[in-house]
């Protein structure tokens, strides 16, 4: 069966998937931030939800987290706060001429807000808010039971690692929904100059091992990378490049279209 | 008093669980790491070459065993029938943290490794580490948080001394909780060459019981001294716990049924470990996660947490450097949810009159972190009666903690 999440991946073209953080710099500013991304192409959106310590997340992603929990004052901007973004953001995509993309939701975000929530009452919270998957980079697919037993219809998305053996690429390739991440090198989100030469390989033994579509994501933070990554993976994340934007609407929406573009015409 | 150990106690399973705790909630890039780690520990806990060095360099690097010294003017002081003193301060660069670091590196070495990285808060687990990974001839860096560098000076210098870098953190407060994060991220970018050396029975499965394994010498020893010097019987084993690697080691060998020559004596005293409560557990300036915080998941392992109601985890405050993290062992967490072990919150003020007392009726001037088991024992005489027999593990010296004592006005005329 395919998912809402893998129905935006396409065999012809590479899906452009945007990341932005949740909050940032504002509440009605990442709502802004992810229109724009919707209005410039982007195929898939992926929201962070604000955390005090990601464990997995470079300096910029981790800066624009502090500021958005910052700016939301003493009640904080967390898990609830960026589900009710999302919520609101579908809402006002569907109120908008038919035509207009709605891209589905990958929230993205660490496992303790989900724990503190409760796992059943964060699941129905994003399926009420039209959110299509989770990315959690802490909750690898051997420790993701409890979850998977709670979050049915919505997709989640494991990480594949340079590091994984072919048997734990297994395990992430029939556990994950929607598609695989890959994480194009070691380390933690960024931007990087150069990506790994070893990419093209890596991303063909991650698609050996899944039916379902491949994106590769940390590091990607040109149109250029964006376009090399294109040519090999069925999708592109890019976060940090775009985070880095995420101030300024106007900047932000024409970087974003132009990794839409050299995205779409890489192969 | 307490359940049966037998009946109750098993752990960690396969996947690193001790009961609900523990596990392993880590990025994908490190858990084929923990995967070979978790084989090559095994392999050599098996192997009698690996064990044979780990014995010597206890016996003559380490200074094992640590005595168990009976110190008759504390008991006296404190109402209490005997007090032996556990005497990891004793060990090689002053805390028990060395027996980890020389497991962990010899594993290191064993494994091929050529590097390896450490966090570190009070700075005994850098200097520990520093130390054993020249004893092995490999390379070292040390994360810090920019806070506890001004609070350990002494310690970065040592750290130095031994030809470790010192890292320094400043996200966040500057202390344990962020270094611990700094030195995970870092390793999710170096797995490739670098052996973590994680200095308490936290993290990710198998470190807590990694360290649970290094650090059981020190409960062992400690029913093998009570055997040899004819102490039948105990009332209450103490051990302060920060992430709870002392407190592991003293504790575990208890929980599974201490017998002195195998006759059973010692049965199973009563369990206490002290937790920082700071200020007090009723400000926000406390790290006791075990009587104020909730279950959660940090820094790869789920356990009692501080965090606030999103799930964030909060800052936690100590006067001591080494017991200001807001999270504790997994082992510990299954521990108090079974009452296996006791745990209670102790206040910078009584952690520091209990410092005052044992350097004032012994001349031995334990750590900050120690202090705080200290503090139990009015408490406990109060409770158990003055024939009382106690051990306390008194997990190092005091000499990092100088200047902080005499910040707070101890001994200042
Ligand atoms: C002397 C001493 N005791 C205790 C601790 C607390 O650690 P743990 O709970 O792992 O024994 C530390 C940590 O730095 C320490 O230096």
């Amino acid at each position: 069966m395919t998912s809402r999440l893998q129905a935006a991946f396409s065999a012809e073209r590479a899906s452009l998937v945007a990341y932005v953080m949740g909050g940032y710099p504002t509440r009605e500013g990442s709502l802004a931030a992810l229109h724009a991304l919707a209005d410039a192409g982007a195929d898939v959106i992926e929201l962070g939800i604000p955390y005090s310590d990601p464990l997995a997340d470079g300096p910029v992603i981790r800066e624009a987290a502090d500021e958005a929990r910052a700016a939301a004052g003493e009640a904080g901007f967390g898990l609830a706060e960026t589900i009710d973004l999302a919520r609101e953001f579908a809402e006002q995509r569907a109120a908008m001429p038919t035509g207009s993309p709605t891209p589905p939701f990958v929230l993205m975000g660490y496992l303790n807000p989900l724990m503190r929530m409760g796992l059943p009452k964060a699941a129905a919270a994003m399926r009420e808010a039209d959110v299509a998957g989770v990315i959690v980079p802490d909750l690898p697919p051997d420790m993701a039971g409890p979850w998977l037993a709670a979050s049915a219809g919505i997709d989640t998305v494991f990480l594949a690692a340079p590091t994984s053996t072919p048997e734990r690429l297994a395990k992430v390739g029939t556990m994950s929904g929607g598609f695989v991440y890959c994480v194009s090198s070691l380390g933690v989100t960024g931007e990087r100059a150069e990506l790994p030469p070893e990419l093209a390989d890596l991303v063909a033994r991650v698609k050996a091992s899944t039916e379902l579509p491949v994106a590769v994501g940390f590091g990607v933070s040109t149109a250029a990378q964006a376009a090399a990554v294109a040519a090999v993976a069925d999708g592109v994340v890019v976060g940090s490049a775009i985070v880095r934007r995420q101030r300024d609407a106007d900047e932000l929406r024409a970087f974003v279209a132009e990794l839409a573009e050299s995205v779409r015409s890489a192969r | 008093m307490f359940p049966s150990a037998e009946n109750v106690y098993s752990g960690p399973d396969a996947a690193g669980f001790f009961g609900a705790y523990g596990g392993r909630f880590v990025p994908e890039t490190v858990i084929p790491a923990l995967e070979e780690l978790t084989e090559a520990f095994e392999a050599a806990l098996e192997d009698s070459e690996f064990t044979g060095e780990l014995e010597d360099l206890r016996h003559d690097y380490i200074g094992r065993h640590t005595p168990m010294y009976r110190a008759k003017r504390l008991a006296e002081a404190v109402g209490l029938g005997a007090v032996y003193l556990k005497r990891e301060d004793l060990c090689h660069t002053g805390a028990h943290k060395i027996n980890n670091t020389i497991g962990q590196c010899l594993l290191a070495k064993r494994m091929g490794k050529k590097r390896v990285i450490a966090e570190t808060g009070a700075g005994q687990h850098g200097v520990a580490t520093a130390t054993a990974a020249t004893l092995m001839g490999l390379e070292c860096a040390v994360f810090m948080g920019v806070e506890d560098i001004r609070r350990q000076s002494l310690n970065v210098y040592k750290m130095k001394l031994l030809g470790a870098e010192v890292i320094p953190v400043a996200e966040g407060t500057g202390t344990l909780a962020d270094a611990v994060t700094a030195a995970l991220r870092h390793w999710v970018e170096r797995v490739d060459d670098t052996f973590y050396v994680l200095g308490s029975a936290v993290g990710p499965h198998p470190y807590p019981l990694m360290v649970r394994e290094f650090q059981s010498v020190i409960g062992l020893e400690i029913i093998d001294q009570c055997g040899a010097r004819g102490v039948d019987r105990l009332d209450a084993v103490v051990a302060c716990v920060g992430g709870g690697s002392n407190a592991i080691g003293t504790f575990y060998p208890f929980v599974l049924g201490a017998s002195v020559n195998g006759s059973g004596v010692l049965g199973r005293p009563l369990l206490v470990g002290a937790e920082a409560a700071g200020l007090g557990v009723d400000t926000d300036k406390t790290g006791a996660s075990m009587t104020k915080g909730s279950p959660g998941v940090m820094h790869g392992f789920y356990s009692y947490l501080l965090q606030d109601d999103a799930g964030n985890p909060l800052e936690a405050y100590s006067i001591s450097a080494g017991l200001d993290y807001p999270g504790v062992g997994p082992e510990h967490a299954h521990f108090k949810d079974e009452g296996l072990v006791r745990y209670e919150p102790v206040t910078d003020a009584e952690a520091l009159a209990a410092f005052e007392q044992l350097t004032r009726t012994e001349g031995i001037i334990p750590a900050i972190e120690s202090s705080h088991a200290l503090a139990l024992l009015p408490r406990l005489a109060a409770e158990l009666g003055p024939d009382a027999v106690v051990v306390v593990t008194l997990s190092g010296r005091g000499d990092k903690d100088i200047d902080i004592v005499r910040e707070a006005g101890l001994g200042v005329d």
